[in-house]
């Protein structure tokens, strides 16, 4: 019976990229469909995967379900993958987000190339990504990292906005430029410790100290920039403002998750000392981030930037909680990665369907959205409020938490940081307070038409009953990361 | 099954009506129908369980299960409820219903009354869930709730231009409060290793931690009741539909914070420094209070002052080690401004206007606003035998017993506090009898200042017609009356040993003590009524003079905080984007064009002409060639 897990786990890889294969040689009126159902099928082994959970041995970072084959012994490169309870939902998240982004394509394609591309290219995105998250192999983690790359870059570049090609520009150099250092990183330790596998390193695997806190230096700054922390971040609001709806929720959604699980996975997990060695500078960068993150939006003119912008300020939350090392920090920090996909994932999705439906995304232009669409304003007062960390729903565990494991690490400076994180909350609801003043209430700007589609339905429900129901229950995400946790920096 | 877990339906139910209501579209008719059903029933249903936990089980009830483990830390979902709490609930419930009833006729001609009502549900699920949860999380969750549902539905009046601002003052001002509350919370659980509330107060905190923890609560809290420094949301919250005005006032939010203090009181009580900042801040916010409402205008507002004075009033009493008299004062508050908010909302429906100066000369036409006005105003004042007189009592009797020494709080403390809620009561007396005198006495200022609309001449046609006021239908009316009975009477339940018991409340005891109190009400009263008397038909605050402006405007502490908040965050965020923008980023764009211009001058230098190039290949070579000749 176990043996059908390592299938399935090899499973959520191939049916994606079968997807993307598949789409280069059928007919382009059925691609939506092909899209959708491929990634569907790709959800079949995910849900699956859960079962094959069985309470591994404290101490030690056991994936539920392994794949191990040897493949360029020279480089230290196996193909090995696995999940365990820090990767799991954000593998589900994955898959999620790229399903209900290809029904949404269905419905309605951006401007630009053909649709089948851009399905297509969503496909090979959810291979590359889901394969970071899988690997447990540092050189195959980084190759993976790498194939996300390209594919968004063109989904950028093709059906972006008007400066479509500078946003791109700007994210593939910048985002390339944190893959060489990752790429040093990982050839530095595999290259001192002889090996590449992930669970034989973690907890530092014999690496000497110089050698962590130099590898971990490369490391923190390739992840902090895919994250992005401040001040390594201004990649990010150009690549929003001008991607696709569907680009702006997958990047926003996982695309960034790779930066922090890296650091969780590779950065704490492989270099803990290093980690150890850097933990206040990191904490001190993500409070400045939360801070800057929440002021910089306060003064955003445009929709989808504010949303952007957003992301710097909650992406601290998620590195202060690294930062802190501790087991509740590194938690909320998985809670708030997750939470932040879903959160933002709607509310990229209802940035788009505002601008597509008002032809503007200028705050000022906007305007009375309750009047017009009053159940669009309704949606948009949720993911906002969501995303301001309100208790009992998604945002709030990550956040609070990660101010909570602030206080827990104790001392002066984490106290501060912890203080200043929280200031940082109350500065998240002041802007998102003013963004939904400018949209919802208000005289009646541009006027938006009021009905819903159903492939939007499609879209936006499962994120709200998910932010709703991770809101109420956290154990959804948290049920199987304490043990790989205190594995993780035992 | 256990008892206990029957508790869980007194916030769950309204709260899972709330949600089931939001989904429900807008427009009149179904939904309509559908919407006021859900709102009655979620109530209606808290309530009945309210009640029968009340008279039928055995206290204390607990009951937990396990929630979500972050690390170290346990967060359990848990109820826990002693008597005291289920007064408070079953106070909420009774509030909550009469609110929802009284919306059906108060917003009978609005289509977004679905939304509205949903949101009231979960407004009072929240504040049920604040009540009645045994975990500090599931607490935090009921007070925030709180906090977004008030913003909006201080939001829900689209003709009002200063509606969307109120409302998102509301927000703002609360959640900077809570940065201190989640704050102290985090202290509190990280030192406990749990969030569990029994837990909690039982654990063996160090007086430096306890002190800061409760201290940074207390901002929360201060948030949340509208005590100064954090009390400038409450007045222009008034945007909002007068019921929900009733709402916050009566029986959620504001009295969230004091009810979360009277919940923590064991801890508070180990920390005289905190219970000192609480008083300090109570007698601030009693007197700031009681004087701005002496001078406002709109009816809503001086309802407003009052209850932020109130509130202090129970402050006071938490701060001087009666939690007993604080509750006490909660509850019959609950019932007397409950009714003021309700009946003031059939004023303005009746004349259509907030403005005091705008009505005048309502009580032969509705008598029966005018005697719940009278029963509630009296009990606000401290007359014998309402509600308000024995309350109060309580509270003035704890801070002069306080005066002796021996309690929690320094003795300072409780002399700030005794002093400054006498002086109050006078004040309360004197505001409350213009507000009567003003509105329903006299002749009708319904035609602005310069009398009413017609002129002298022949020309009836040019004659209009005074609307006259009258009182409010039915679903108005009948929430109205109904809390005029506990406004009236809720006083003498001191009297009941069980009802004493539940709050561990002391026997009233009516000495001379009570005199000093009655004198100074009745000096208030006296001195507003004489002024009436002197000038008929004048507002009697014009005798407050010059500091008539200063008061109308809450000693402009908005523009206090205008100044030293909102605009100093607004300048650093421009900097902070200026920075991002022209420091960051253009770093970043800056090494793109340098790396390109870099490539355009070696581009440019390999243009250079063949034999030119050739010669300094040539001597390049030679060079290279000296060179290493010379070396070896």
């Amino acid at each position: 019976m176990n043996d059908v897990y390592p299938v399935l786990l090899v499973a959520t890889l191939a049916l994606p990229a079968l997807g993307a294969a598949v789409l280069a040689v059928s007919p382009a009126r059925r691609a939506g469909w092909i899209a959708t159902a491929f990634a569907a099928a790709a959800l079949i082994p995910i849900v699956a995967l859960p079962f094959g959970h069985e309470s591994p041995p404290p101490g030690n970072l056991r994936p539920w379900a392994e794949v191990k084959q040897s493949w360029v012994p020279a480089l230290h490169l196996d193909f090995h993958l696995g999940v365990d309870g820090i990767s799991y939902p954000l593998v589900a998240l994955t898959g999620l987000l790229t399903l209900l982004c290809c029904g949404y394509t269905i419905w309605k394609a951006p401007d630009g190339g053909k649709p089948r591309t851009l399905l297509a290219l969503l496909l090979v995105l959810e291979t590359g990504i889901l394969g970071t998250f899988l690997s447990l192999d540092l050189i195959l983690f980084f190759l993976f990292f790498e194939v996300t790359l390209l594919p968004m870059y063109a989904v950028i570049v093709g059906w972006g906005g008007e400066q479509r090609r500078r946003a791109g520009r700007k994210f593939v150099l910048y985002t390339l430029f944190g893959s060489v250092l990752l790429l040093l990183g990982v050839l530095t330790v595999a290259v001192h410790a002889g090996t590449a596998d992930i669970v034989a390193l973690n907890g530092g695997g014999g690496l000497s100290r110089s050698t962590q806190y130099a590898a971990f230096a490369l490391f923190a700054v390739a992840f902090a920039v895919k994250a992005p922390l401040w001040p390594l971040h201004s990649w990010l609001p150009d690549a929003h403002t001008q991607a696709p709806t569907v680009g702006s929720v997958i990047l926003a959604g996982v695309l960034l998750k790779m930066g922090t699980y890296g650091l969780i996975r590779v950065g704490v997990g492989v270099t803990p000392l290093g980690a150890r060695w850097a933990a206040p500078l990191l904490g001190i960068l993500a409070a400045a981030a939360i801070l800057a993150g929440s002021l910089l939006c306060l003064r955003q003119t445009e929709l989808k930037r504010l949303i952007a912008y957003s992301s710097v300020g909650h992406m601290g939350f998620v590195l202060l909680g690294i930062a802190t090392l501790t087991a509740t920090g590194i938690q909320a920090a998985l809670l708030g990665n997750v939470a932040h996909g879903l959160i933002t994932g709607l509310l990229f999705f209802l940035a788009g369907a505002i601008k597509d439906r008002a032809h503007t995304g200028d705050l000022a232009e906007l305007g009375g959205l309750r009047e017009t669409a009053p159940r669009l304003a309704g949606l948009l007062g949720f993911a906002a409020i969501a995303s301001l960390g309100l208790p009992g729903l998604a945002g709030f565990w990550g956040e609070a938490f990660a101010v909570v494991a602030a206080v827990r690490h104790g001392g002066a400076l984490w106290i501060v940081l912890a203080s200043v994180a929280a200031l940082g909350g109350a500065l998240t609801a002041a802007y998102f307070l003013r963004l939904l003043r400018k949209v919802t209430h208000g005289p009646v700007g541009t006027a938006v038409s009021p009905a819903i589609a159903g492939a939007e339905w499609f879209a936006w429900a499962p994120l709200v009953a998910l932010t709703l129901a991770v809101g109420l229950v956290p154990t959804l995400v948290l049920a199987a990361t304490s043990l790989p946790v205190e594995a993780l920096i035992r | 099954m256990n008892v206990a877990t029957l508790g869980w339906l007194i916030p769950g139910v309204p709260l899972l009506l709330g949600l089931v209501g939001l989904t429900l579209g807008p427009g009149n008719g179904g939904p309509r129908r559908l919407a006021a059903g859900l709102g009655i029933a979620g109530a209606t249903i808290s309530l009945a369980v309210t009640s029968e936990l009340l008279l039928g089980a055995t206290m204390p009830l607990e009951a937990q299960t396990h929630w979500v483990s972050i690390g170290a830390i346990d967060v359990t979902l848990g109820f826990s409820a002693h008597l005291a709490a289920l007064y408070v609930a079953l106070a909420v419930g009774v509030v909550a219903l009469c609110v929802q009833i009284y919306s059906i006729g108060y917003l009978h001609d609005d289509p977004r009354y679905p939304p509205y009502a949903a949101q009231v549900s979960i407004f009072t699920g929240a504040m049920l869930l604040v009540v009645t949860s045994g975990d500090l999380i599931g607490m935090l969750v009921g007070w925030e709730v709180m906090g977004a549902c008030s913003y909006l539905l201080i939001g829900h009046d689209r003709r009002l231009p200063e509606a969307p601002a109120a409302a998102v003052k509301a927000f703002l001002v609360t959640r900077v409060g809570d940065v201190g509350f989640l704050l102290g919370i985090a202290l509190l659980a990280v030192d406990a290793g749990t969030t569990r509330i029994s837990t909690v107060l039982t654990h063996d905190y160090s007086s430096g931690t306890l002190t800061a923890a409760l201290i940074l609560v207390l901002a929360g809290v201060a948030g949340k009741s509208a005590q100064f420094p954090l009390h400038t949301w409450l007045p222009d919250a008034m945007a909002g539909p007068t019921p929900i005005s009733a709402l916050i006032h009566a029986a959620t939010m504001v009295a969230a914070g004091v009810y979360v203090v009277f919940r923590l009181y064991p801890l508070f009580e180990q920390s005289p420094a905190a219970l000192a900042v609480l008083g300090v801040a109570a007698s601030i916010t009693i007197l700031l209070g009681a004087l701005s409402a002496t001078a406002q205008d709109d009816l809503k507002r001086v309802l407003a002052w009052s209850t932020v004075s109130q509130i202090g009033y129970m402050t006071g009493a938490l701060a001087v080690g009666s939690p007993a008299g604080a509750l006490f004062h909660l509850l019959t508050h609950a019932a007397f401004k409950a009714l003021l908010f309700l009946a003031a909302g059939a004023v303005i429906h009746a004349v259509g206007t907030n403005y005091l100066s705008r009505m005048g000369g309502l009580r032969e036409h509705m008598p029966v606003t005018f005697w719940s006005f009278v029963i509630g105003l009296g009990a606000l004042a401290g007359l014998p035998p309402l509600a308000g007189f024995w309350s109060k009592e309580n509270v003035l009797a704890a801070a002069a017993h306080a005066t002796d020494g021996g309690g929690p709080a320094p003795v300072w403390v409780a002399w700030l506090v005794w002093v400054a809620a006498l002086f109050a009561v006078a004040i309360t007396a004197w505001y409350a009898t213009r507000l009567l005198l003003f509105a329903f006495f006299g002749l009708s200022r319904g035609h602005g200042p310069d009398g009413p609309d017609w002129e002298v001449g022949f020309d009836d046609a040019r004659y209009t017609q005074p609307h006259v006021p009258h009182d409010p239908p039915g679903p108005m009316r009948w929430p109205i009356m109904l809390l005029a009975v506990p406004a009236a009477l809720l006083g003498l339940a001191a009297y009941a040993p069980g009802f004493r018991t539940a709050l561990e409340l002391t026997e009233p005891h009516l000495g001379v003590a009570v005199v000093l109190p009655l004198v100074l009400l009745a000096l208030g009263a006296g001195a507003a009524w004489w002024m009436w008397r002197a000038v008929p038909g004048v507002d009697p605050a014009v005798f407050l003079g010059p500091a008539r402006s200063l008061f109308a405007a809450g000693f402009h502490l908005d523009a206090v905080q205008d100044r030293l908040v909102v605009r100093p965050v607004q300048r650093i965020a421009r900097l902070a984007k200026a920075t991002d923008e022209k420091v960051v980023d253009a770093s970043v764009e800056g090494t793109g064009t340098a790396t390109s211009w870099l490539g355009e001058l070696v581009a440019e230098m390999h243009k250079i002409a063949l034999p030119f190039a050739a010669l300094v290949v040539f001597a390049g070579a030679l060079l290279l060639t000296i060179w290493f000749g010379a070396a070896s």
